[in-house]
């Protein structure tokens, strides 16, 4: 099984919101300080759903990732956790694209990888939170896709993917090649082993410009982008807590209790 | 090349019935083709959903296509992409809305892409530049911690709305509209998806969507025992019980049960948030809940930011007797 999985890096997701604050005049996210990047979690676990599928019938994991300043710590990740690969399209011409111009890039980069029988998406970047990319490679490869998955496994040349829906799931077979989006309902991913870590502090990613992938320069990054970004805000909120105190837990309780029955929500 | 013109919605039908969903976004739909001065037209597609056309009709739709196929029984993207293609590229609408479902998810994305257009996922608002004819989709980024403003030129200009996010008129069946029956061409052999089977994972009782309150439990309840108290309390007030991401991660509730920006959105009128941090990705699933309760020991937790009532004690204190006194009101 040939694999391929898209990896972003975000900003951490689960930084405490006070640590959350935007440039308005560059309509962009201030990172915070002292808080590493990380793989978008759905990509380490799209990470782990390949992993998986190595595990049980073999073959070889690519693990691609597309930005600038990508800290090479936390991008080889996936290696670290068992992936065989990666590849970087690290280059300012690919900085600041949306869902089109950074579909377009990974899916040339995807053609240029060659052989893919499954390739794995994160369901959303934790950044952006689009959910795009991965139907767009999928669109542009012209292969078959299938979204928020929370188990992928290979049967008969085909993927048997379980689908996250909203009273349950479903259960679908798909033709390969096929572009499988991953939630985090697959579970945890692995923890890098110590061997791992040393594997991957050999490897040296592979790092592609626009011309290795023959993109041409008007579709990717900053100048490929179809949405226009007008305005970059943090909501206000009210915040007007009453906090409701007793004298002992039973009094506090039922002052809760009456307090919403004045409210007619009880 | 065709003029766009008019606004479409893609109208959900699930189990035969019109989704809540489709009626937010005919809602949306409408103020923005009147603001435009054009027409609002709505896509029904399915085994049988003819049935439900009249009910769009009253819910804004001026026109309705109706694709019926046993093909198009169950969602899937192959199928029901190719109809939805060959609709917009008949009627070039100059704006296409869909609901930020499990459908929507997946065919959206796909579909700007086939169509060659960019489109704006899971909106807290739409609005339209009269002038300009500019669609601008306000969306929650970052988790929720930040909103951002989108606007394409690309057409037709997509986005898909939150759930929940966007009000529906009220129902009028004495509003007139006309019904289009499309042919659809679908080769089998072209869909490369295959569902097998459907497994149902809902807890019994009042789906979490549809309750009026929700008691919500987080990581602080440590374990299924601790969501059993919630049940009972839920009970009682004839409510459902939600969670935060990490107990369905960890299984003491089932998964089906996460509020939040990847799990379910809900705005009750009462959301009782026991030992639930509030984060942002928790947030942007029950910040539209009419009164939010917090109980939480940690008087620094995020969630009293969002509540209006709180109460900082451990929970293990405080559900007993509060589950006590609301038997007691309810009773009474
Ligand atoms: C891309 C992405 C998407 C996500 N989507 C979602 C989502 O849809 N829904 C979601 O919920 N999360 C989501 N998350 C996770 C989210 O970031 C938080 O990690 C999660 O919501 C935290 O859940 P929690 O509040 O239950 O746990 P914690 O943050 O660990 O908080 C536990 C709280 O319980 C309190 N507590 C502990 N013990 C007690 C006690 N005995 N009595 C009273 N209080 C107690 C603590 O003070 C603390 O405030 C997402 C994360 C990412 C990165
Ligand atoms: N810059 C990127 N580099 C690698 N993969 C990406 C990148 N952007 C998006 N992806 C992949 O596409 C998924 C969906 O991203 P998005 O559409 O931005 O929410 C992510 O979970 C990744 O798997």
């Amino acid at each position: 099984m040939n694999m391929v999985v898209c990896c972003k890096q975000v900003i951490d997701p689960e930084a405490p919101p006070a640590s959350f604050s935007i440039d308005s005049a560059a309509n962009k996210v201030i990172p915070p300080a002292g808080i590493p990047p990380v793989v978008n979690p759905f990509d380490e676990q799209a990470v782990e759903a390949a992993l998986r599928v190595k595990d049980a019938i073999g073959g070889k994991i690519t693990v691609i990732s597309l930005g600038v300043n990508l800290t090479r710590d936390v991008i080889k990740k996936p290696l670290s956790m068992g992936a065989d690969e990666l590849i970087l399209l690290e280059d300012e011409a690919f900085e600041g694209g949306d869902s089109w111009s950074t579909a377009y890039a990974l899916a040339m980069a995807i053609k240029k990888v060659g052989e893919y029988d499954i390739i794995f998406c994160g369901r959303q970047a934790s950044d952006w939170d689009a959910g795009q990319v991965g139907l767009g490679i999928a669109e542009i490869l012209g292969i078959p896709s299938v979204t928020v998955a929370k188990k992928a496994e290979v049967i008969n040349g085909k993927a048997r993917v379980e689908r996250v829906v909203a009273d349950g799931y479903e259960i679908v077979e798909v033709t390969l090649p096929a572009l499988i989006t991953i939630t985090n309902e697959l579970g945890e991913a692995r923890y890098p082993t110590l061997r791992g870590i040393m594997a991957a502090a050999k490897k040296q990613p592979i790092i592609w410009k626009p011309a290795d992938i023959e993109v041409e320069s008007s579709q990717i990054g900053a100048a490929g982008r179809r949405a226009k970004l007008v305005k970059l805000f943090q909501p206000v909120r009210e915040g007007k807590c009453e906090i409701i105190e007793g004298d002992d837990v039973a009094d506090t309780a039922a002052k809760l209790a009456m307090k919403l029955r004045g409210l007619k929500v009880i | 090349m065709a003029e766009y013109k008019g606004v479409m919605v893609l109208g959900e039908v699930i189990d035969g019935k019109l989704a809540a969903i489709a009626t937010e976004i005919l809602g949306c739909g409408r103020r923005l083709a009147d603001e435009l001065k054009e027409e609002l037209s709505c896509i029904l597609m399915g085994g049988e959903v003819a049935k439900v056309a009249d009910e769009v009709i009253a819910f804004g739709a001026d026109k309705v296509y109706i694709a019926e196929d046993s093909l198009l029984k169950d969602y899937r993207t192959d199928s029901y992409i190719v109809v939805t293609e060959k609709i917009v590229q008949e009627a070039t609408p100059r704006i296409l809305l869909l609901g930020q479902t499990a459908v929507g998810r997946d065919l959206a994305p796909k579909l700007a892409f086939r169509l060659g257009t960019s489109l704006a996922t899971d909106c807290l608002e739409l609005e339209v530049d009269t002038e300009a004819k500019l669609l601008s989709a306000t969306r929650s980024v970052y988790g929720g911690n930040a909103r951002a403003i989108f606007t394409s030129e690309s057409l037709p200009q997509m986005a898909t709305a939150r759930q929940k996010a966007m009000s529906p008129l009220e129902r009028d069946d004495s509003r007139k509209g006309e019904t289009i029956s499309v042919k659809v061409e679908i080769d089998p052999a072209e869909i490369r998806t295959n569902v097998i089977e459907k497994v149902k994972e809902e807890a019994v009782g009042i789906k979490l969507e549809d309750a009026s309150i929700i008691v919500s439990g987080g990581r602080g309840i440590g374990g299924p025992e601790g969501f059993k108290q919630l049940e009972e309390l839920a009970k009682i007030l004839k409510g459902a019980v939600g969670a935060s991401r990490p107990p369905c991660d960890n299984g003491w509730t089932p998964t089906t049960a996460q509020v939040g920006l990847t799990g379910k959105i809900v705005a009750p009128d009462l959301y009782i948030a026991v030992a639930i941090s509030g984060a942002s990705q928790h947030l942007a699933g029950c910040s539209g809940s009419k009164n939010i309760v917090a109980i939480n020991r940690d008087a620094e937790a995020n969630i009293f930011k969002e509540a209006c009532l709180g109460v900082v004690t451990d929970w293990k204190q405080i559900i007993p007797p509060f589950t006590e006194k609301v038997r007691e009101l309810m009773a009474g």
